[in-house]
Order: C-alpha cells, then structure tokens, then sequence
C-alpha cells in the first residue's frame, strides 16, 4: 500500500550528488561560472557566501525551478535532467525554504499529508498520516504535537514541521535555505542536533547559509561561492572563521573591532520603568529602566519575543507605554509622535526593515529623504526640489558604499545588506544625538555587516548615544560598552561590555540572574 | 544596456496593454454583433467615425472626455494614496447642486467672480462628499469603498428630492410640466465656448492644466509625496513620522474635489441647468479611465479621450445599425472587464519578475 502512494519506497536511496560546471547567466549577470559541487550520503555540506554570490540560484537549478544552460547534474553517477520539482521530489531531493510553506489554519498532520494522495480516498487517512509522521519524529528526535495548528508553533517548531513534510515525502538529500536566519539560538542548537541525527541516518544534507560559526560548528565540508564561481572546497578541519570570510569576501574581513575606551557624557535616552503591552494586549515589557548617555553604545541582548520588539517600538512613538517615562535630552516625550523624536535627534532602525524602514516602490531618493523631505534643502514651500535631493543622496550612497546602477532604482530591486546600508545613511545623516538600532545587521551580508559596525562604531566616538538590540551575541559583543539582558520582559542584568563572556550572557538571557550563577 | 532595453520593453508593454484589452473587447462584440444578425463592420465603422470620423465627431469625444478627465484625476490621486473612491457619481451631483445653488441664489452678476466661485463651490462640495468617507476612513477604519458607494445613493436621492422640490424650475410648475430639473443658470455663470454651436468649452482647458497640475502635486510637493508614501506602505510612513490617516483623508478630500469640479463643469459648460443623471456615470467611467491611464493624471488624458470616444461612437453605433442601447453598455462593460484584467495581469506578471531577480 505504502508502495502505491509514497514514491520514497519504490526509488533507489541517493548516495552521492554531483553538480558539474554549472553554468547559468541571466541578462547583464552571469550568475553561476562553471560552479561545482559534491555532496556524499550522511555529510552535510555548508554552501557559504555572500548575498548574491550565487547560492540560491545554484540550488533552484538543482531543484528544477532553472535549467543551466550548461553543466551536468549526476546522482549515484549518473546524469539527471529536472524539469520540475515534482520530478526533484521523485528523485528524493527536498528543500526547505526560508519562508515556510505551511497552511497556518491546518493541524500538523494535515500540513504533511497536505497535496499527496490519501490511502482511503475518497476520505482522508489523517490517522494513518499521524502515525507514519510520529515514526519519522522519533526516528530524529522531533517533538511535534500532530494536531496542533500550525498557528499555535514557534519559528522553530514551524521548521520542523517542514522537515517532516519533506522527510514524510520521502527525501534522501535535504536543501536547507538560510535555515537558522529565523531561529532563537537555543532553537539552533536543536536543530543542529536534527541535522546530526539525520546525517546519521544517510541523509545528504546541504545548509545554505552565511553565518560563519555555523558552518564551523555543523558542517563536513564547505564550498565557498564568490561572485557565481566556486571558490574553494574545504574539509572542516582546522577551518577559522577569518580564513572562511576571506574566502567569501575577497579580502581580509575584521572580526574584532579595535575600540578606543569611551568618551561618556551627558545622559541622552533615560528610559524609567516603562511598560508596554504586545498586540494582544499582555505586558511584554515590564518595568525597564535603563540609560544611555552619549557616547556610548548600551548593548540589549535577548532572545526574541522577550520584548526587544516592544521596546524599541515604544522607543520610537509607535506603540503606546502602559505605564513608565521616556525623556530624551532631560526632556519627557513618553507620548510623543514619531516625528517628534525625529525631530528631538532619534534616529531608528527599524527590525523589519522591509515593511517599516523602507518602501520599496519608491526609488533610492525618495526612500532618502523619509522622514527630512519638508526640511530645507530638501523642499522648500512643499516643492521638491530635486537636484538638492539628488546631491544629497549621491553623497550619501557614495559615503555608505550603497551599491546601485542609478539614484532613481526603486529599492524593491536592491539587495538586502545595501537596503540596510541605505537605511542606515539615512538615520545616521541626521547626526542623531540618540540611535535606536534593531537588529541591524540580522539578513545582511558579512562584507555589509563590517561595514555597518564600524559606521555605529564611528557614531560612537562621535557622541550618539546607541541602543543596540540584537540577538546576535557577537556583535553584542563586539559593539557594546555595556550589555543589558532582556528576559521575559526584564532587565536581568547589565554588565560591563569587554568583559563579558558568551557563557553568562548566555545563562542571562536564558533568564538565570548574575547573583545565582556564582 | 540589455537590462534598459529589456525595461523599456516591459514599460511600453504595459502601456499599451490596455489597448490590447479593447482591442480583444471589440473582437468579443463582433461575435455578439453576428448573433443579434448586425453586420459587425458596418457597426464598429459607425463607431470609429461617431468617436474620431469628423471634426464635430471629435468635439463630441473631447466634450465626454473633460469630465472623464477629471473624475479620473481623482481616481489616480486616491489609488495613490490607498484609498479607492468608487464615490464619483455622487460627488459629481453633490459639485452640481452646490455651485448650482451658488449661481442661482447669489446674484452677483459678474463674470470674473461668479465663474470661480462657482467651480470653487463645486469642488469643495466634491471634497465635503469624498472627504466623509475619507475621515471614517482615517478616524474608525470604516471601509471606504462601501461607504463611497453608500455616498454615491444619498446624492442621488438628495438630487432627486431637490430637483423634484426646493431646486426645481419655476416654469416647469407654472407649465405644469414639472420636469425634474433646475432653472437655468445664469448666463454670466456660464464657461465661454470654444467653436460655437458645439458646447466645447473653457473647462477642457481647465481639465488638462490640473491633470498637469495632479501630477506636479503628486511627484513634486511634499504633500504628493506622502500620499504616495501613505500609498504604498503605511507602516514605514508612520515610522517616519508622517500622520497616515490625515493622508488618507486628503487623498479623499482631492479625489473627491476633482470629480466635484467634474460636475460644475458639466453644468456650466455644457447643460447649463442641473437635470437629473447629470453625472451620467462618469464618476464609473472615470475610475476605469483613470486604470487604462496606468493611474497616472498624463496617461489619463489620452485614455479619457478614447473613452470619450467610445462613449459617444456607441451613441453613432447604436442610432445607425438599431443594435439595443444595452450593447453598448455591455460593449464598455467588456472593455473594463479586460482592462481591469490586463491591469491584474501586468501586476502580477512585475511581481513574478520582482522576484525571479
């Protein structure tokens, strides 16, 4: 029975993929040069590089969205053509996407039986699903509930579900896109222990990613993709970190920022017991209190949903405080718009920078002059004036190394670490007295993310003083003077930057008080 | 340079997309025409020289064209904003009885002050009808194109309690006629002819300046440049401090003050009084004219005369082969229905672009 509806029983177990002399060129791009790519049953293969470097288009072709134009696809030696990925899914190839592709207002299990034939149709055989779907669960230690509604999972749960749907279907060699861009870093670990045990059972594993320390900490081998061309091919032994990024990059990439002591002046950003409901109206945020004063950058670490988001949107006047002050430059502006703090000297990056901090129908000058275009020279009598406009934006693409063809490219078609670039010339060409940056470099680049953290860097010895929220613990850590702990809607705990170690960070943000881990 | 060509490409593409839709419109109508037994040739030739065939025939599709011209302005400057104002219909008739009242009750009898404050009058009765949606918009939330068409059946009832009672001809009681209808406006109120006998007249000018005007507005000032904003992602406006609702709002108020002047120009430029259907569905047309100008005021000049000029060859079509003016109707309703069409289709196919980049 299992034979007649699951293709994974009746086709040969994938042993080895081969991708040779890939070659794909789009109008004005030639995305994959001659790229190659090997992959072995029970390994898992980091697919490493920049935004843009080719990786997703490699792995479309892969999983028969394009056809290279020229360049061989073998498994178990022996020459493929996909022509769709129905045809892929035969084969025994599963992706996982980024954005997940579940049915929020299905259960679990009618998630995975969702588009294969039912056993007992005309009815749907949910209970056979669950079974078979529980089978694969304990086999790599997944804990889902079958019959939880997809709206009810956290991120990482989500993906698992995703793993099984594509397990239950019968997948030998597994395609990870950008995995862990969406997960807490508890969440990682967990999902690097499925990934073990999945390469324990045979399975072909390829991780797409540009996070350098997860490559290091998962990965057998990596294939290193720069500019369309594969790089390099490296066993992951005695791989560092800068050699990785050098590799990805093209040059040497600094790691650890050199920081002169700071210059600390007057308090800028004082924020006093403040509380903030989420969107169903709970407390997220209970009673913070912290300060700021320029030239500084206060680091808050956390993992997410502990009421980062909140904050900061309290922070910039889009969501209302329940109870507590915000007074900025000894002013109090706990109610104040949005375009009052701009016009106090708050600057904001926004997290979702996509559906806030940016619009992306409007071109690069138009999205510059957000939140300044009624102020001179900009416009002048609510006219435009658009040389001004122009000579302003140059400047500042040119200064933040915006790449670009033309000021007037809407920035739906720029990449995602040149947006953020943009977004921070922006904020930053107002010299704020006070920054709020929200996980600035969280999806951008590691050429892009160097370059962002030394501008924050340079706004500090400048005097901004800067609110730093990031899940990111290294660049918490690279950036910080003092670190504040975020948990469960509580600060608990500020220490002091340099001295700070991933482990007690750690311990804090997973909720353990300073005093208790002595 | 391939990548510029290939742009170029897709924007004359799209351009032209709408005329590909009336194209295939009219390749439909042929079948129809053949089932009702008409000769299909004979009737769209009929339509082709009523629209375009002769000088008289061309003043007639630029007359139909000014308000579609108009109302369409309105259309593009709310789609820009967020908002849809299928409230055309009644702002036109709200524009038309408030600068109609204007011109009768206020016996001021000159040229120089009477012409302004009327078309004035008209459009800030027009933006009084769209800016109620607009504010429910803004302040509750309220659906604005339900209350739009909500709008539109209060004015047209409005219209018909007052042209049947306090706004009615005195002549038409005296004859005992009482023709639903207004006195005639006063002569110094009238807009100045262009070619006498037609009834083309100062307000096309006037019409082509703002669709200039609408575009300046939109891409040039600040005001226009928040609209948009507002338009395409109020999230990230709110967070660059710009009030969204009040945007909103106004985009609603301009919209609406456009299709009002529609209706004063259409009462002193062409029928001199208010009659009953005054608005003569421009304020639906319109919206359809401003989509098949790509909601752009400029693109909407072209796109108001070819529906001008299918509005009046349908006219020359329907007298010269006896086909049921309900033909014509459904002929237009065709040429909506697959411009709308295209229009979803080229946006769907930009997305699909958007993202294989």
């Amino acid at each position: 029975m299992s034979k007649k509806y699951y293709p994974a029983a009746v086709k040969q177990p994938i042993k080895q993929l081969q991708m040779i002399d890939i070659t794909k060129q789009f109008p004005g791009v030639l995305a994959n040069d001659h790229v190659n790519l090997e992959v072995r049953a029970g390994e898992i293969l980091a697919l490493l590089g920049e935004n843009g470097a080719g990786k997703s288009t490699l792995m479309k072709q892969l999983y028969g969205l394009y056809q290279p134009d020229s360049g061989r696809i073998l498994i178990n030696g022996k020459e493929c053509h996909f022509s769709s990925p129905t045809d892929v899914i035969h084969a025994g190839i599963g992706m996982i996407h980024q954005h997940f592709m579940l049915v929020s207002n299905l259960t679990v299990r009618e998630n995975v039986a969702l588009g294969l034939k039912s056993s007992r149709q005309p009815f749907l055989d949910l209970n056979i699903v669950e079974k078979k779907m529980m089978e694969i669960c304990d086999t790599y230690n997944l804990k889902l509930n079958p019959r939880a509604y997809i709206w009810q999972l956290s991120v990482g749960e989500q993906q698992r579900v995703e793993i099984v749907k594509t397990l239950y279907r019968g997948a030998d060699l597994l395609i990870l896109d950008e995995p862990t861009a969406v997960l807490t870093p508890q969440e990682v670990d967990e999902f690097f222990q499925i990934l073990r045990k999945m390469a324990q059972e045979k399975h072909l594993i390829i991780f797409i990613s540009h996070k350098l320390h997860e490559v290091l900490a998962i990965s057998d081998r990596v294939t290193i993709l720069r500019d369309g061309r594969s790089v390099g091919q490296r066993e992951n032994k005695n791989l560092t970190k800068a050699e990785l990024a050098q590799m990805m990059v093209g040059r040497p990439v600094v790691l650890q920022y050199e920081r002169a002591a700071p210059s600390v002046g007057d308090v800028k950003l004082k924020i006093e017991d403040v509380w903030v409901r989420n969107d169903w109206g709970e407390d997220q945020v209970k009673g913070v209190s912290l300060e700021i004063r320029s030239g500084e950058i206060l680091g808050l670490a956390g993992v997410s949903g502990n009421g980062q988001r909140e904050l900061a949107e309290a922070l910039a006047g889009l969501r209302k405080c329940s109870k507590g002050r915000i007074i900025i430059d000894s002013i109090e502006m706990t109610k104040a718009s949005p375009y009052e703090r701009i016009l106090a000297g708050q600057s904001y990056i926004p997290e979702e920078r996509n559906k806030e901090g940016i619009i992306r129908e409007f071109d690069i000058m138009e999205n510059f002059i957000l939140e300044d275009h009624d102020k001179i020279p900009y416009s002048k009598h609510w006219i435009l004036n658009f040389s001004n406009i122009a000579a302003a934006t140059q400047k500042a693409v040119d200064d933040f190394s915006v790449k670009t063809p033309t000021l007037s490219t809407k920035v739906k078609n720029l990449s995602g670490g040149n947006v953020q670039k943009l977004i921070l010339a922006r904020e930053l060409n107002r010299n704020p007295k006070i920054l709020i940056a929200a996980q600035p470099t969280r999806g951008v680049d590691i050429g892009a993310t160097e370059y962002i953290h030394r501008r924050l860097l340079k706004q500090r010895s400048e005097g901004t003083a800067t609110l730093l929220i990031s899940e990111d613990l290294d660049e918490i850590r690279a950036l910080s003077d003092r670190i504040a702990v975020i948990f469960e809607g509580r600060i608990i705990g500020i220490v002091d930057g340099p001295t700070a170690t991933a482990e007690k960070l750690g311990l804090m943000m997973a909720g353990v008080q300073e005093e208790e881990q002595k | 340079m391939l990548l510029k060509i290939r742009s170029f490409m897709q924007k004359t593409f799209d351009a032209i997309l709408p005329i590909f839709a009336t194209l295939l419109a009219l390749i439909i109508g042929i079948f129809m025409l053949k089932s009702l037994g008409k000769n299909p040739l004979d009737a769209y030739q009929a339509l082709f020289e009523g629209a375009f065939g002769s000088q008289r025939a061309i003043i007639q599709t630029v007359i139909k064209a000014t308000p579609l011209l108009l109302v369409g302005i309105g259309v593009c400057i709310a789609f820009r904003g967020g908002v849809v104002n299928i409230g055309g219909e009644g702002q036109i008739i709200m524009g038309a009885l408030a600068s109609a009242a204007v011109a009768l009750y206020l016996p001021i009898p000159s040229r120089l002050i009477m012409i302004p404050l009327c078309l004035l009058t008209a459009m800030a009765a027009g933006a009084v009808w769209g800016g109620i949606p607009g504010f429910l918009k803004a302040r509750m939330g309220v659906n604005e194109i339900l209350t739009t068409v909500m709008m539109n059946s209060i004015a047209v009832y409005f219209s018909n309690f007052l042209l049947r009672g306090p706004m009615i001809d005195p002549h038409e009681i005296e004859m005992g006629t009482r023709a639903a209808q207004t006195a005639q406006m006063p002569e110094y109120t009238w807009l100045t002819r262009l070619a006498p006998p037609t009834q083309l007249n100062t307000g096309t000018i006037l019409a082509v300046i703002l669709a200039f005007f609408a575009f300046v507005l939109l891409w040039r000032t600040t005001i226009g440049y928040r609209i948009r904003a507002v338009g395409f992602n109020s999230a990230a406006s709110k967070y660059a401090g710009i009030k969204v609702p009040i945007y909103q709002a106004m985009a609603m108020i301009l919209s609406g003050a456009f299709s009002g002047l529609a209706g004063g120009i259409e009462l002193f430029g062409v029928q001199h009084r208010v009659l009953e259907n005054i608005s003569a569905n421009y304020g639906f047309n319109g919206i359809v004219t401003a989509l098949f100008g790509n909601l752009h005021p400029i693109g909407t000049i072209p796109a108001a005369v070819l529906f001008g000029g299918l509005m009046v060859g349908g006219n020359k079509m329907q007298r010269s082969v006896q086909v049921h003016s309900a033909f014509i109707d459904t002929l237009l309703g065709l040429v909506v229905l697959f411009v709308v069409a295209a229009k979803i289709f080229s946006t769907n196919r930009s997305k699909r672009r958007a993202k294989n980049e």
